[in-house]
């Protein structure tokens, strides 16, 4: 069976960027301007019947691979333990794009409950312009996930009927999983002379 | 010819009114239980069947804060949550006290993010603090004795008007550069 992802490819070859296999794991990587047309592709071609839109979350680039915080700064034991020995590279991940250019991905994951097979979506998308199509028209299950990731990271989704934050409360500012939130800045509701001494 | 009242006898017999209410509120100790977490696992298991938090009198949970007593904050408290707890707090009639149950409502825990308050004595006044993350129920009833205690004596914070204040040793400051 050929891969899914290389079906993609064959089909959409200008809208592609990468496809990857991992641990049987399959991934394309695409432009923004696709995202419609394969994911519509993919829920009506009769051989991929993606039917179930699992998930959709995103990652923020903005420090991956340059903060310290990729190199062990802990004193540790020697040897090291298996969870902190060097990955070896046939094994590195590869996104496809660089992280200078592209600072989010958002991230889609598909099932089909007729194959039972699964495919995995990236769209990179750049800090000066966080938009990507909205699939609300093609899986109804996406309307809260693309809430929840404007909510936490302010990507927005064209052509959705209400994105508002989802979890957070309206008052509340900036994105707080986005890397250049400060990881313990706090906005409370509830102001009191005791919370104002811990709130910047 | 009746002679004036003994005011130190009077004050002998207001005294031991105070104690007299005092010991009937510490065995009727009617419960809110305010659980948002985790710990609420643990709460369950203190009041059900096994650790029977009714051998203490505090077996009755109500679910209207008018009428309830004590206020049990169990689980972690998020940013979201604290204008309805405090809103649940202002409601409750006086005598009232408050437990806060497991680390996260005493400090905040390990949580120092966008989203948790630290420790629920900074939105409304605390009368006994709870440690554990989960507390055992051992440690659960320790603290329900401590709080009768406390009722026995007729003290309690929340009758004082307005907010706790941490001491200024248990104040966690801002860090804006923690995260790098
Ligand atoms: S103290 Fe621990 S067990 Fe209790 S709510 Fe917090 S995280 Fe959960």
């Amino acid at each position: 069976m050929p891969a899914l992802a290389h079906t993609v490819q064959a089909k959409f070859a200008s809208q592609l960027i990468a496809t990857q296999r991992y641990r049987e794991q399959e991934t394309a990587v695409i432009h923004r301007e696709g995202l419609l047309p394969i994911a519509r592709w993919l829920k009506s071609d009769a051989a991929m019947s993606f039917d179930f839109l699992m998930d959709i979350s995103a990652v923020d680039y903005l420090k991956f691979g340059r903060t310290l915080s990729s190199a062990p700064t802990l004193k540790t034991p020697s040897p090291l333990p298996y969870y902190m020995t060097p990955k070896p590279t046939a094994e590195t991940w590869q996104r496809g794009v660089s992280n200078d250019d592209y600072r989010f991905d958002v991230v889609y994951h598909l099932f089909s409950s007729r194959h039972a097979h699964r495919l995995r979506l990236r769209i990179p998308l750049t800090s000066a312009d966080p938009v990507v199509d909205s699939l609300t028209g093609i899986w109804a299950s996406a309307n809260w996930y693309e809430r929840e990731i404007w909510d936490m990271f302010g990507i927005r989704f064209t052509g959705h009927p209400n994105l508002r934050r989802i979890l957070l409360y309206e008052e509340f500012q900036g994105h707080p999983l986005r890397k250049d939130y400060p990881i313990n800045k706090r906005q409370p509701i509830l102001k009191t002379p005791a919370n104002a001494a811990n709130s910047p | 010819m009746a002679s004036a009242p003994d005011l130190s006898q009077l004050n002998w017999v207001t005294t031991r009114v105070d104690a007299a209410l005092g010991w009937a509120r510490k065995f009727s100790i009617f419960q809110y239980p305010f659980v948002t977490a985790c710990c609420g696992m643990e709460y369950m298991a203190t009041a059900t069947s096994h650790y029977d938090m009714d051998r203490f009198g505090a077996g009755f949970p109500r679910f209207s804060p008018r009428q309830a007593d004590v206020l049990f904050v169990v689980g972690t408290i998020s940013q979201k949550m604290a204008p309805v707890l405090r809103r649940v707090y202002d409601q409750m009639a006086e005598p009232k006290w408050v437990v806060a149950f497991g680390v996260c409502t005493c400090t905040g825990g390990f949580y120092d993010d966008y989203t948790t308050v630290l420790g629920i004595d900074t939105i409304m006044p605390v009368d006994v603090y709870i440690p554990g993350c989960p507390p055992r129920p051992e440690n659960v009833l320790d603290g329900l004795m401590k709080l009768q205690d406390k009722i026995a004596q007729g003290a309690g914070t929340t009758l004082a008007a307005g907010l706790s204040v941490r001491p200024p040793e248990l104040q966690v400051p801002h860090r804006p550069d923690a995260h790098l």
